[in-house]
C-alpha cells in the first residue's frame, strides 16, 4: 500500500509549514547572533521542504505508506490510551497505578481472547502484576527512581 | 598493544556480570520480533545512568552486539527476523531449521556471527586509534564539516528518498537548537515550557525509536494467529564447528563485506547481510542451492551482519559519525556521559575506552556461548504476543524517559516526538537521519560559532570554511553523498521501485 497523492501533499504540507516557520523565528528574532546556525540551517530546511511540497503536487511523492482509514480505527483506541496515560494519568494517578492501568487495557484491547473469556482475564491480570513487579522492583527499588505518586502510587 | 593493559577493567565483577547480562538479555530481545537492536539499546541507555561510563557502555555494547545475533533466533525458527540484519539469514536458515537442522542452523549462525564479530571487533581496535590520531589535525572548519557529513550521509543512504532523508536531518538538526542557546543565553524555539531545557537526546531516543514501534504494534490489530516455532533436535557442535571452517569461502566472503559496509557511515547491518548473500551465492558452485537452506548463505549472512558492528564504532569513535542507527544511540549513550568521540576519547578517557572495546571482543564469544545454550528458549520468548510487547515497551518507555532527569517535561517530549515520527514514517521520513541530526546539531553549532569567531579574525568566514584540502575534501564528500543518493533514487525511480 501506498499513501495517496492528497495524503503526500498533507504531509508535506504540514513539513513545509514547520520549514517556514522555523525560518521565519530564524531570521526575525533577536539576538542575531543566537541565529546565525539556525539560520543556516533554515535555509536548508525550507527549500528541502519546498521540493519535497512539490514533487508530492507534482503526484511525485510516493515513499510511505500512509494512513488509511483501517489503520487509523486499528490505531486508535491504543493511540488514545497512550495519550491519556502519558499527558495526564501518570502525573494524576501516579506512575504505578496509571502504569498497571495502561498495561492491563492496551493489553486487553488488543488481546485476541475475547473480553467474555473469564481465563483470558485472569491471564491478563497475572501478567499485569508480575510485569508491575518487575518495573517496581527494578526503578523503585534497584535504580531508586523517584516518580510521581500523584492521588495514589 | 595498548588495548591488552585494559582487559582487566572488563572482568571487574560488576562490569562482566553487565557484559553477560547484556548479552543474554540482547540475545532475548534479538529474538523478538519488533524490538529493533536500535530500539532495545535507546530503551538500556536510562539504566546506564546509574553506572560509571565504562560500565555503562559494556551494558549498551554487549546490547548491540547479541541483539544483532540474537535476531537469528526468530529468523531461523519462526522465520521472522529479529531486525533487518538478519533478513538474509532467514532465506536459508528457516529451510534448514524445517528439514529438522534447526540446531545445526542455530550453532552455525552463532559461529560464523561470532568469528565475523571477532575479526569486525579487532579491525576496531587496531584501525581507530590510528584515525583518531588523524583526527588531530581537525580544526572547528573541519569538524563542522563532518557533522553535516554525518547527517548527509545517513540522511541520503538510509532513506528510500533522499529528499526525505535530507529533510529528516534538517528536522533532527532544528530540534537540537531547541531550547536556550549555549552563548548569548537566548531563547530559540520554545513554543511550550516541556522545551525550556532543550529536548533531551535520551528522551528524544526512546520515544523516536520506541513509540513508532509500539503504535506499529497497534496497528497490527487483535491478531490471534500463533506463532508455531519449529522443535530443535540436537547437533554436535564440534561437527557445526568443522563445518564452518570447511566453508571457509562463505565466511570469509560474509566477514569481508560485513567489514567493508560497517566502515561507511549510514549502512546498515541489512545490507551488509543481503550483500554478503548475493555475492557469497555468485561465488558457490552450488549457486542453485541458497533459498533451500543452504548453509553458505546462512554462514555468509550472519557473519557479514555481526562482522559490520565493530567498524561501525570507527567513525563514531574517532570522528563522531555513527556507522549505523544504533551506533547513532551509541554516541548519544557516549555523550550523555560526558565522553566525546575523537583523540579526547583514547587520551583523555583511555580506561573507558579501551574497555568498552575489549568488552565487545569478549562479548562476543560469550554471545557464541551463550546464543547456543539460549537459542531454544529465546525462541519460545520470542512468541510473547504482540499485545504484551506493545504495553511493555510502552510502560517502559515513559520510565525510562523520566528517569533521566525525573522531569515529566522529558516524557511530554518523549511521546509527542514519539507520535509524530510514527506518522513521519508513515509517510517515508527516516529516524536515523533525524536522530543523527539531534545529535550532531550542538557539535555542528559550536564548530560553525567557534569557526566563525576564527574567521572574523583571519579571512573571513568564505576563506575559513570553503578553503583548505581538507575543507574541499570534506565538502566533497557531502556533495558526493548527496548526489549518489539522488542518482540511486533515480536508477531505482525508473526501475519503478521507489520514488524520491
Amino acid at each position: 500500500m501506498t499513501a495517496s497523492r492528497f495524503q503526500h501533499l498533507i504531509a508535506s504540507g504540514l513539513v513545509l509549514a514547520v520549514a517556514v516557520i522555523v525560518g521565519w523565528l530564524s531570521f526575525t528574532q533577536q539576538p542575531a547572533e543566537a541565529f546565525l546556525f539556525p539560520r543556516l540551517i533554515s535555509v536548508v530546511f525550507v527549500l528541502l521542504a519546498l521540493w519535497n511540497f512539490a514533487r508530492a503536487a507534482l503526484g511525485l511523492s510516493k515513499v510511505g505508506e500512509g494512513v488509511d482509514m483501517r489503520l487509523a480505527l486499528t490505531i486508535l483506541p491504543g493511540l488514545v490510551v497512550a495519550l491519556i496515560y502519558i499527558f495526564f494519568a501518570a502525573k494524576t494517578l501516579g506512575f504505578y497505578l496509571a502504569s498497571t492501568i495502561a498495561f492491563l487495557v492496551v493489553y486487553t484491547l488488543y488481546d485476541p481472547v475475547p473480553v467474555s473469556d473469564l481465563r483470558g482475564w485472569v491471564r491478563r491480570i497475572v501478567i499485569t502484576a508480575v510485569f508491575m513487579a518487575v518495573i517496581y522492583g527494578l526503578f523503585a527499588m534497584l535504580l531508586q527512581v523517584q516518580t510521581p505518586r500523584g492521588l495514589f502510587i | 598493544m595498548e588495548f591488552l593493559s585494559y582487559f582487566g577493567g572488563v572482568f571487574e565483577p560488576v562490569a562482566f556480570m553487565l557484559l553477560i547480562g547484556g548479552t543474554i538479555g540482547g540475545l532475548i530481545l534479538g529474538a523478538t520480533p519488533g524490538l529493533s537492536p536500535t530500539m532495545a539499546v535507546a530503551l538500556l541507555i536510562p539504566f546506564t545512568f546509574h553506572l560509571t561510563p565504562t560500565q555503562g557502555l559494556i551494558l549498551l555494547g554487549a546490547a548491540y552486539t547479541s541483539t544483532v545475533a540474537g535476531g537469528a533466533v526468530s529468523a531461523i525458527l519462526l522465520k521472522i527476523p529479529g531486525a533487518p540484519a538478519n533478513i538474509a539469514t532467514a532465506l536459508d536458515g528457516n529451510a534448514m531449521a524445517k528439514r529438522g537442522e534447526g540446531a545445526r542452523a542455530l550453532q552455525l549462525s552463532f559461529l560464523s556471527s561470532g568469528i565475523g564479530g571477532v575479526i569486525g571487533v579487532l579491525l576496531l581496535i587496531f584501525l581507530t586509534p590510528v584515525l583518531a590520531q588523524w583526527a588531530l589535525a581537525f580544526g572547528p572548519s573541519h569538524l563542522f564539516w563532518l557533522a553535516i557529513l554525518g547527517v548527509t550521509v545517513i540522511g541520503s543512504l538510509d532513506s528510500k528518498s533522499f529528499v526525505k532523508g535530507l529533510l529528516s536531518g534538517c528536522i533532527g538538526l532544528w530540534l537540537s537548537m531547541i531550547g536556550y542557546d549555549d552563548i548569548q543565553g537566548a531563547q530559540r524555539f520554545i513554543f511550550f515550557d516541556a522545551l525550556a531545557g532543550g529536548i533531551h537526546i535520551i528522551a528524544a531516543l526512546i520515544g523516536i525509536f520506541a513509540i513508532p514501534q509500539v503504535i506499529e504494534m497497534f496497528a497490527k490489530g487483535r491478531q490471534s494467529g500463533v506463532i508455531e516455532a519449529i522443535e530443535v533436535p540436537r547437533h554436535a557442535l564440534s561437527a557445526s564447528i568443522a563445518e564452518v571452517i570447511q566453508r571457509i569461502r562463505a565466511l570469509s566472503i560474509g566477514t569481508s563485506f560485513g567489514v567493508i559496509i560497517g566502515l561507511i557511515p549510514g549502512v546498515g547491518g541489512q545490507i551488509a547481510g543481503l550483500v554478503a548473500y548475493d555475492q557469497s551465492r555468485k561465488f558457490s558452485p552450488e549457486r542453485e542451492k541458497f533459498g533451500t537452506g543452504h548453509p553458505e548463505g546462512l554462514i555468509a549472512a550472519e557473519s557479514a551482519n555481526n562482522a559490520m558492528v565493530g567498524p561501525s564504532l570507527v567513525p563514531l569513535l574517532t570522528l563522531s559519525i555513527p556507522g549505523s542507527p544504533t551506533a547513532a544511540v551509541l554516541l548519544g549513550g557516549l555523550l550523555i556521559h560526558g565522553i566525546f568521540p575523537g583523540t579526547d576519547l583514547f587520551d583523555r578517557n583511555p580506561e573507558v575506552a579501551w574497555t568498552f572495546i575489549n568488552s565487545m571482543l569478549i562479548g562476543q564469544i560469550l554471545m557464541v556461548i551463550f546464543g547456543i545454550l539460549t537459542a531454544a528458549w529465546a525462541a519460545k520468548i520470542a512468541r510473547v504476543p504482540t499485545p504484551i510487547m506493545a504495553a511493555s515497551v510502552l510502560v517502559l518507555a515513559l520510565f525510562g524517559s523520566y528517569s533521566v532527569q525525573q522531569s515529566m517535561g522529558d516524557v511530554t517530549v518523549m511521546m509527542g516526538l514519539g507520535v509524530a515520527m510514527f506518522f513521519l514514517q508513515r509517510f517515508g521520513f527516516s529516524a536515523a537521519p533525524l536522530v543523527l541530526g539531534l545529535i550532531l546539531g550542538p557539535i555542528a553549532e559550536a564548530n560553525f560559532i567557534q569557526g566563525s569567531l576564527i574567521a572574523n579574525a583571519q579571512d573571513g568566514p568564505v576563506v575559513y570554511f570553503l578553503t583548505g584540502g581538507l575543507n574541499i575534501f570534506l565538502i566533497v564528500l557531502v556533495i558526493a553523498s548527496i548526489l549518489y543518493s539522488f542518482w540511486s533514487n533515480m536508477v531505482l525511480s525508473r526501475r519503478g521501485a521507489v520514488a524520491a
